[in-house]
């Protein structure tokens, strides 16, 4: 029951320097490594119910104003947003998401340099996310005036209410993007610690939970790339 | 000496050093006490404000002319603080005052105060030492609530520095997108960050519960404040968030005006309330959850008695943060449709029945119990008092048909301070005499402590109750004026108000002079079972010099104390000389206690 699993228990037998991975020590208040790890993902896993939590709130303001302005609704998706550059996204985040699980394989095998490849790559789709975002969304839209609620100043309006469904739009996207830019750092600290040998089979935890907040970033543009860009 | 020894309290070399060592501290038990500090900071601020606008309801205004033809207004209490105060090139009025000080009093009271206190204060410092672990599960992100919290109060500060807010603590649109731009805003960040450090905290105590309780305790030998804590957590992880969403759209509304809670733009104003009720429903709960895990800890201890109904008592917690978050609209009576409305009183009934399952569960616990009466004990039977009145003035208010008269009058205001500071309040003023000795190693003055408790239960009625009348005789909430026929009891009430302050300011005074000049606490003052009582008083640096292990239930009294010993008197009490150990089998733990 209270068999202490520390990783370092033969430092050095072999005469070679270990790893941080293999020398990895739990926190003194834990008894060992394995409820260590537990309670980390315990802890991810309640923080990525917050995310859906906070999203679900717009999630909501979506379904009261859709419902409000069906055909409104239909005609500003149509007409604002182009269902190729959101699909486009959605196949880099699709792929991103698959890159994270091949780095968590890789730490599983050992392979430091393959957790590098697999996070670069992650980080390179994240990139792409937002410049395509940012470049072929964000700025035409100010340029445009294609702004949320009462800042709305473009010219040819399709309805009444198409100032809502942008507002709904930017926040959304915006603070979705905001996620994918918090992303991109903490892929990034995860590629410092895989580069520094933090890493290995027996002790992976927070790249595992990165992979976990990644993949919570991925599923919540999957729920707003229909909602937004195919009614 | 080894860390194994020495008091958590202990200096660390030079003032300087010492002072670093609470700064980058990620010991719970520091953190719970720079929260405390904090938490009681803020009480004093938010009370000082309650002062104020009790001071202002001490008279209502009236406008005179003199027989030289001049008009004087009196009655105005605040008017001294409105002629000073310039904005845009005039003064404000009484009115713009009034508004900025109930609000800043809710405030504070709420979001600084309330939340924070039980969990973050006394939670952090006793539940993991209840589960008989070192420290929570994850340290560092404890440390970060804690200054995320001091962040968040910092901006509520400056936005009242910077001109306040008049929309009250509830926020709500089209007042609060429309006034006072900078330090509403401010306020409503505050209020967002401030909510992250609450769930931070949150996570923090379930990965507590779940992965750290010493080995061979199951779920049911967990203190009931453990339990009450762990509800709590849930709800703040899951409610929380939604507050989060709703006051950044109010952000957004306010700096990018995107018009879905603006009717003019097609918005909607009640969807607001909406959001903000899914939150703060459920966060009532956040803030009384704590103080019922109080009052089941003091009730066990000084009725020296196993608790009553434990089960159902560790249950009804959990099935009041369920139901929590199915009723918000019944503050939205008046504006929405009869169906909803018929839902919702309906559904909201259905919290009174874990509710009163617990008072009920508590009074049975007191039923021929030895009880010792000290300030712990006392303030548990105000508690019971007060919030039993509070949980039973919410029917009325659930009721559409009284509730459409009673909505938005001072009957609403009685209706939550007795469940918020007759209930919360009351238990954790109650919880820090109980856990006093063992956090800073002193005992306090009983008798000044019982004084000041009978000064704040008789204040505290004397405040809330005449709000009943005045609520019924329909003074509604948030005016600077009255008619004159309420005077008489608003009077009372603000007299009330005094003898509360009075009764606080006397705790503050035992407290300070305890620490000061208080005797030693003995390890286990009150002949506690739980894991707190076993560990030395101030509790040395993690927690316990050997890994405690459980040979008792929290409550187990009968089987823990001897039989010829008189449990009130137990653990202070030694068996008589001879022959006693041999005779019962189940009090080996007997010898543990010796204090
Ligand atoms: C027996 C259980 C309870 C019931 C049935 C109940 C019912 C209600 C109802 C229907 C209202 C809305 C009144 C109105 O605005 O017209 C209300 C207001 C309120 N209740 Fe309760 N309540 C209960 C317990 C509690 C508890 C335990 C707390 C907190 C610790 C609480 C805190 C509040 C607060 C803060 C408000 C007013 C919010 C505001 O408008 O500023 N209630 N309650
Ligand atoms: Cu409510």
């Amino acid at each position: 029951m209270t068999s202490v699993t520390t990783t370092n228990g033969d430092a050095g037998a072999n005469g070679r320097e270990l790893e941080p991975h293999e020398a990895y020590v739990p926190g003194a208040h834990w008894r060992n490594a394995h409820d260590e790890a537990e309670a980390a993902k315990l802890g991810m896993w309640l923080f990525l119910g917050t995310e859906i939590l906070l999203f679900s709130g717009f999630f909501c303001a979506y379904a009261v104003f859709r419902m409000w302005y069906p055909e409104n609704w239909h005609d500003a998706s149509r007409y604002y947003l182009s269902w190729k550059i959101g699909f486009a996204n959605t196949c880099v985040l699709l792929l991103s998401s698959y890159t994270v699980v091949l780095a968590i394989r890789a730490a599983q095998q050992n392979k430091k340099n393959w957790i590098l490849i697999h996070l670069l790559i992650t980080n390179l789709c994240a990139l792409f996310f937002l410049v395509v975002k940012i470049g072929w969304e964000y700025i035409p839209k100010i340029q445009k005036g294609e702004l949320p609620g009462g800042l709305f100043t473009y010219y040819n309006p399709q309805g009444e209410f198409d100032h809502i469904f942008l507002s709904i739009y930017w926040i959304s996207t915006a603070t979705h993007g905001f996620h994918v830019l918090v992303g991109i750092f903490v892929i990034s600290w995860a590629m410092w610690l895989a580069a520094k040998g933090h890493y290995g089979p027996k002790h992976y935890t927070s790249l595992e939970n990165v992979g976990l907040y990644w993949h919570i970033v991925d599923i919540i543009w999957i729920f707003l790339f229909p909602l937004l860009y195919l009614v | 000496m080894s860390h194994h020894d020495v008091s958590y309290l202990e200096p660390k070399g030079s003032f300087w050093q010492t002072v670093w060592s609470w700064v980058y501290t990620i010991d719970h038990k520091k953190i719970g006490v720079m929260y405390l500090t904090a938490v009681l900071l803020a009480f004093l601020l938010g009370g000082l404000f309650a002062l104020a606008v009790r001071a202002e309801l001490f008279t209502p205004y009236q406008t005179i002319v003199t027989e030289t033809g001049e008009t004087i207004t009196k009655g105005e209490a605040l008017r001294f603080i409105a002629d000073r105060w310039v904005e845009n090139g005039s003064t404000l009025t009484v009115n713009n005052v009034y508004n900025r000080f109930f609000t800043a009093h809710g405030a504070i009271m709420v979001f600084l105060f309330i939340i924070p206190a039980v969990p973050a204060a006394l939670g952090n410092f006793f539940l993991p030492i209840m589960l008989g672990a070192k420290d929570v599960a994850f340290p560092r992100l404890n440390l970060m609530s804690w200054y995320i919290y001091v962040f968040g109060s910092l901006l509520a500060v400056y936005s009242l520095v910077n001109g306040g807010v008049e929309t009250g603590w509830t926020f709500y649109t089209p007042y609060s997108t429309t006034t006072n731009w900078g330090s509403t805003t401010a306020m409503l960040l505050s209020a967002f960050i401030l909510g992250f450090s609450s769930i931070f905290t949150g996570m923090n105590f379930i990965a507590t519960v779940h992965k750290l309780r010493v080995p061979g305790m199951g779920w049911f030998d967990m203190p009931l404040f453990v339990w009450a804590i762990y509800a709590t957590a849930i709800i703040q992880v899951l409610a929380t968030p939604v507050l989060g969403i709703t006051l950044l759209m109010l952000v957004f509304e306010r700096t990018f005006q995107i018009g879905i809670f603006d009717p003019a733009l097609g918005g909607d104003p009640v969807l607001y309330q909406h959001f903000f009720w899914f939150y703060s429903h459920p966060a009532v709960y956040i803030m009384i959850l704590p103080g019922f895990g109080i009052a089941s800890e003091l009730l066990a201890v000084h009725c020296h008695k196993k608790i009553f109904g434990y089960r159902a008592i560790a249950f009804s917690s959990i099935a009041i943060a369920a139901i929590s978050f199915i009723v918000w609209a019944h503050h939205m009576f008046t504006a929405q449709s009869v169906a909803l409305n018929a839902i919702f009183s309906a559904l909201t009934f259905l919290v009174a029945i874990p509710t009163a399952i617990k008072v009920f569960n508590w009074i049975a616990t007191m039923y021929k119990a030895s009880i010792s009466i000290n300030t712990p004990m006392m303030y548990a039977m105000y508690f019971l008092f007060c919030f039993t009145i509070g949980g039973l003035t919410g029917p009325p208010l659930a009721t559409l048909a009284s509730d459409i008269h009673l909505h938005d009058t001072y009957f609403v205001v009685a209706h939550f301070h007795y469940v918020m500071m007759g209930g919360t309040v009351l238990a954790f003023i109650g919880g820090l005499h109980h856990w006093w000795p063992k956090m800073f190693g002193k005992m306090y003055w009983e008798p000044g402590a019982q004084l000041a408790g009978i000064l704040v239960f008789v204040g505290f009625n004397v405040t809330f109750f005449t709000q009943f009348f005045l609520g019924t005789r329909g003074m509604p909430r948030r005016y600077a004026t009255y008619i004159e026929e309420l005077t008489t009891l608003h009077q009372i009430s603000t007299i009330g108000s005094w003898i509360l302050a009075l009764g606080l300011f006397l705790h503050l005074f035992v407290f300070i002079h305890s620490l000061a000049a208080g005797k030693p606490a003995p390890k286990n003052p009150w002949g506690g079972l739980t894991f707190e009582w076993e560990t030395e008083s101030p509790p040395v640096e993690h927690n316990f010099p050997h890994e405690p292990v459980i040979v008792h239930g929290p409550y187990d009294y009968e089987s823990v104390v001897p039989p010829h010993c008189d449990p009130a008197e137990y653990p202070v009490a030694r068996p008589p000389a001879g022959g006693a150990n041999g005779t019962n089998g189940t009090n080996g733990t007997n010898g543990t206690h010796h204090a």
